[in-house]
């Protein structure tokens, strides 16, 4: 029962590390909150607790830090939960959270929004809508193709992504090239820039509804694996475990995305980097993946919004950051039993 | 009667696989089904297993009729065991042992101690508690196929069916994994495999079923129904049967080897 140990000091080890990362962003801004300020506020909203902070940071913090700080954390853990669950029921270690046109379907909604210089909320709904509209779509084509459905879904998704696309690119080339177009252009590029909390309240339901299931399912997501025929002779019904975690799957994908732009390289990078931690095994790595991707993209935005004036957007970063230390991680360490 | 396939017939489009097969299997039985490629055996397993459907005729496990059994029920009485493969994502030797043990715990909740019990066993059983940490994909084929069998045995079904377990291992684990399957038959497992090797199939199981074009032609002893005549029929190969220790082995050998 080593490996049972070893496993969970690792998993309690990025629960620690996650809680120090968030106390350490706080503290970088430029309005500082340290965490005795922090502390002061947040529990001044339950009991009485004479200020010892200047009001502009408690603006700051519930206006600005709060929002971000906790955006980061759960698109993060959204799109790596994601990345390792599609891998695992589409038995395929290169499959990420757009694979079924989760992404595409956003940035059309987005772009379309912003073509009718929507609200920045509006923008976040009409992502949403049209990324779940997107894979619904998605999947009923899959039904109606003849052969192995996993194939046909995983075609249909790369399908009807290029056709979003296109579409995408379409309202680029009508969008006002003054200030329309590069919005579209910022938002495709992935930032958490300008977080709000009613856009945390937003996809907290959908992100939790997704999550939880996919926690709870994860023994059943190793089983999968082994493919369709040796689950259904170990009494899993194959199809429709597969069902249930793809829907959670795109629930969170839709949600983050919605909020964040385009980032990617997390949900596939994420749930690889735990493998090569915790091993293949879903009941050790769902829950490590979710913490290793909240702490990833909290350093990446914490990065993001703190290394130049501008903001470098996220979508960039990921990659700049992610690819080599995937690339070094495949050359230098062997799987883990 | 463990199971009973009862007058079974499928066909793909308009092309008939199974053409009215009729048999049963029970208790100690360790039956070995003989063709060539292609003539219905992988077919007859999947009807067998409940991943085919669309058959006419009947299943029955333990008397049940399998098209109204759910696929939890079905994992209760009969395991698979494929030939040993490479998914997609390494495993621990003991978590994919564990996998076997899925039916036991509800769809929301993981495998606790006593399927962690199990799996020590039934790595004990079968002599490789020593991979346990090893990687699946990294231990040789043979112990693959232990594996395979050990999966089988926590699921506690006690039907085993084997499509070709000897394919691909070397001599000594083809020997290793066939005394397994002989002694797990005499313990109380119904055991139903497929396989190339006559001479095997002699030595080691109880009763054999030929088929040749989605039909049964022979079924009995091997030693009733075990001569040139039936690998003619079957192959299409000439081969002499050469009767050794009163009896009790009969090897073929190719007659253009001689």
């Amino acid at each position: 029962m080593k490996q049972f140990n070893r496993n969970t000091l690792i998993i309690l080890s990025l629960g620690i590390i996650l809680i120090l990362t968030i106390i350490v962003s706080f503290w970088i801004g430029r309005y500082p909150i340290y965490t005795n300020e922090l502390m002061g506020i947040l529990f001044s909203k339950l009991i009485p607790i004479e200020p010892f902070w200047a009001a502009k940071i408690e603006t700051v913090l519930f206006n600005v830090r709060l929002p971000r700080i906790a955006l980061a954390c759960l698109v993060g853990c959204c799109l790596s939960a994601a990345g390792a669950a599609y891998q695992g029921v589409f038995q395929n270690p290169m499959a990420a959270p757009d694979i079924l046109g989760a992404s595409a379907g956003a940035a059309f909604g987005a772009a379309l929004a912003i073509l009718h210089y929507s609200s920045s909320f509006m923008i976040t709904i009409s992502a949403f809508g049209f990324s779940l509209l997107t894979v619904a779509l998605v999947y009923l084509i899959s039904k109606k193709a003849k052969g192995k459905n996993i194939l046909a879904l995983i075609l249909s998704g790369i399908m009807i992504s290029s056709l979003f696309s296109a579409g995408t690119s379409f309202i680029k080339l009508i969008a006002d090239p003054n200030d329309q177009l590069p919005a579209i252009t910022y938002w495709l590029m992935g930032s958490l820039n300008g977080a709000k909390i009613s856009e945390v309240t937003f996809v907290l339901i959908p992100m939790a509804l997704g999550l939880i299931p996919l926690l709870l399912l994860r023994w059943r997501m190793n089983v999968l694996t082994m493919g369709d025929d040796e689950a259904r002779t170990m009494g899993v019904n194959s199809n429709q475990i597969r069902l249930i975690v793809i829907i959670c799957a795109t629930l969170v994908t839709a949600a983050s995305v919605s909020v964040s732009g385009m980032i990617g390289w997390v949900g596939l990078v994420i749930p690889h980097l735990t493998r090569k931690l915790v091993g293949n095994n879903f009941n050790h790595l769902m829950p490590a993946t979710m913490l290793f991707g909240a702490i990833f993209l909290l350093l990446v935005d914490d990065v993001s919004r703190n290394l130049f004036t501008t903001e470098i957007p996220l979508g960039i970063l990921t990659a700049f950051i992610g690819a080599p230390f995937f690339i070094y991680l495949i050359t230098r360490t062997e799987e883990i039993y | 009667m463990s199971i009973e396939v009862a007058n079974l017939s499928f066909s793909y489009g308009d092309r008939l696989i199974l053409k009215h097969v009729s048999f049963s299997a029970q208790k100690n039985q360790l039956l070995s089904i003989l063709g060539a490629n292609g003539v219905g055996k992988s077919t007859l397993f999947r009807c067998m297993l409940g991943l085919q459907k669309g058959y006419s005729g009947q299943i029955r496990l333990h008397g049940k009729n399998l098209n109204t059994m759910s696929i939890m029920d079905i994992a209760k009485s009969v395991a698979y065991i494929p030939q040993s493969h490479y998914p997609s994502f390494n495993y621990s030797v003991f978590d994919m042992v564990l996998m076997g043990t899925t039916h036991q715990v509800s769809v929301i909740s993981r495998p606790g101690k006593k399927q962690l019990q199990l799996v020590e066993q039934a790595l004990e059983r079968l002599g490789i508690s020593h991979l346990k940490k090893r990687g699946y994909t990294q231990i040789s084929g043979g112990e693959r196929q232990l594996v395979l069998m050990a999966r089988a045995l926590v699921q506690k079904a006690k039907i085993l069916i084997l499509d070709e377990p000897t394919a691909n291992l070397d001599y000594g684990n083809q020997i290793r994994v066939l005394n397994q399957m002989k002694s797990l038959a005499q313990e109380g497992y119904t055991i139903i495999q497929s396989t190339h090797n006559p001479d095997q199939t002699f030595l080691f199981s109880d009763t054999v079923m030929a088929m040749k074009d989605g039909e049964i032609t022979a079924w009995g002893q091997p030693g009733d129904i075990f001569t040139e005549e039936l690998i003619r029929n079957l192959y299409a190969a000439e081969v002499t049967i050469n009767s050794l220790y009163d009896d009790r082995v009969r090897v073929c050998i190719p007659k253009c080897a001689i």
